[in-house]
């Protein structure tokens, strides 16, 4: 690992300050910065922690709940304001990583984690996220874990958040602080595909922290689920994931959410599969529809086309428990 | 800008004692533990986070120390397997992982006997199921996990059974 000076900052206006230097890495639970600066995929000379931030309280926020972007991964899922009331949450945390990791990891840094994609985690290969302009290895290589939706000629690694799936199920708002004082992004617009800016990840600014994620009570909040898919029943990234969440009222389903994870380069929302479903009765043959619906569009690789159909059952299937289990 | 290359002095306590040491700041806590205070039953495995051989106790709850930077422990509270036994007196899961033949060759042990002392700290009468998920950011290449898994749902009832014992005592 490349020497690095490492500071504590205790103060979120230091902590600012701090990330304005060049070569400045923020620090939070490490189970990501750590082990890329042990690849050499990331090389800072001044690693700013920010655990001891007060920054990790979870409380009732209005009717829906406020989460401190330095709440750890354990602490947010069995949370009793989230467990019960946001279920899709607490499930897509707890199939994430590992119990010790999970112990870690915080609420910022997992919206902030960075692909698995081997070509970006190998410092000799290529990699247009890593290094623009130097080519993408994964399109025409081994790809099997790589997306088919949101992808571009420049890049087609999946986002490995499975939190991050659950919040945009759930309408979460991510607040952000700079210099220029307090914004507050949709989680729908805090990740962003890859286009021809692979590097370009998430709406967060050079000196931006992430502050908290608030998420709002919703009608269709508590009836939601989440299924992930992977090669071993534990401790793995998902070969595709969905959250689902569902408002049935009179038998007829009001308003829905599928957003799909593990097949997309950002927590993927299926708009067309919630339409499929709105209107209807909540029903298997509705379900197959929204699943057929989520992968309109996709863009199979070599290695990864099973992820079409993976994709589309693991929405029908999440959907199916969802009104099983309700 | 703080100079990467000089030593800052660290301190925190390690199975109730308290420790100060000289460390550089990007040492990482696996690396004091194991290099400065010669507590050696945390493993290095992948170095990634991945298998679980350097997990250590931080303030209760399980973690990896291979991702933990040595500095970010400062006022911690630290357990490791060196402090696990009272004395000579093993503790029920390590008497159960001899026993039972939880342990093979030994590297994944230390930190597969904090998880589950984690666990049954948390979770006195846990179910098989949920020992495996306490487990499952431990990996083992030799027991394929059975024995293991049942390691430590035996030392369960070597406590429950003792428990039960003192109150009939009673």
């Amino acid at each position: 690992m490349k020497p690095f000076a490492y500071s504590r900052e205790t103060g979120l206006d230091h902590a600012l300050a701090r990330g304005k230097e060049d070569g400045v890495r923020y620090l939070a639970g490490g189970t990501t910065l750590i082990d890329l600066m042990r690849l050499g995929v990331e090389e800072p000379s001044t690693v700013v922690d920010l655990r001891a931030l007060p920054l990790r309280d979870i409380k009732a926020d209005g009717d829906g709940v406020q989460i401190g972007a330095l709440a750890t991964n354990t602490e947010v899922a069995y949370h009793p304001l989230i467990a019960k009331a946001y279920p899709v949450l607490s499930e897509a945390l707890l199939s994430g990583a590992s119990p010790q990791l999970r112990n870690m990891a915080s609420v910022g840094g997992n919206l902030l984690q960075r692909t698995r994609c081997s070509y970006f985690r190998d410092p000799s290969s290529p990699c247009n996220k890593r290094m623009a302009g130097s080519g993408c290895p994964a399109l025409d290589g081994y790809n099997r874990s790589n997306a088919i939706l949101g992808v571009s000629s420049s890049c087609i690694a999946t986002h490995p958040s499975d939190m991050a799936v659950a919040l945009l199920a759930l309408d979460a708002v991510v607040h952000v602080r700079g210099g220029g004082g307090e914004r507050a992004v949709p989680m729908g617009d805090f990740h962003v595909a890859p286009g021809s800016t692979p590097a370009v990840e998430t709406a967060l600014q050079k000196g931006e922290i992430i502050t908290h994620v608030t998420v709002p009570a919703s009608p269709f909040a508590q009836r939601s689920h989440y299924v992930k898919v992977r090669d071993r029943a534990s401790y793995a990234f998902a070969l595709s994931s969905a959250a689902v969440a569902l408002d049935v009222s009179g038998g007829v389903v009001k308003s829905a959410r599928v957003v799909l994870g593990g097949v997309a380069t950002k927590p993927w929302r299926a708009t067309e599969a919630e339409a499929e479903l709105v209107g209807k009765p909540p029903t298997s043959m509705s379900f197959d529809a929204a699943g057929a619906a989520a992968v309109r569009g996709a863009v199979p690789r070599t290695h990864n086309a099973f992820k079409v159909e993976l994709a589309k059952r693991t929405v029908a299937r999440a959907l199916r428990d969802l009104v099983g289990k309700a | 800008m703080v100079d990467a290359s000089l030593k800052r002095p660290l301190s925190f306590d390690v199975n109730g004692k308290t420790v100060n040491v000289d460390v550089a700041p990007m040492a990482r806590l696996l690396d004091v533990l194991r290099e400065d205070l010669h507590l050696t039953g945390a493993k290095e495995g992948c170095g990634e986070g991945e298998c679980g051989a350097c997990a250590v106790i931080v303030d209760d709850k399980l973690v990896n120390s291979c991702l933990i930077p040595a500095l970010q422990a400062r006022g911690a509270s630290v357990r490791t397997i060196e402090g696990v036994a009272k004395g000579d007196v093993l503790h029920d899961v390590q008497k159960a992982f001899l026993t039972w033949g939880g342990a093979q060759c030994g590297i994944c042990t230390p930190g597969m006997v904090l998880a589950a002392v984690s666990l049954l700290e948390k979770n006195p009468k846990p179910t098989e199921q949920d020992v495996r998920v306490a487990l499952a950011g431990n990996l083992c290449r030799c027991t394929g996990y059975m024995k293991i898994f049942e390691s430590v749902l035996k030392a369960c009832e070597t406590a429950m059974a003792r428990e039960s014992a003192s109150e009939a005592a009673r």
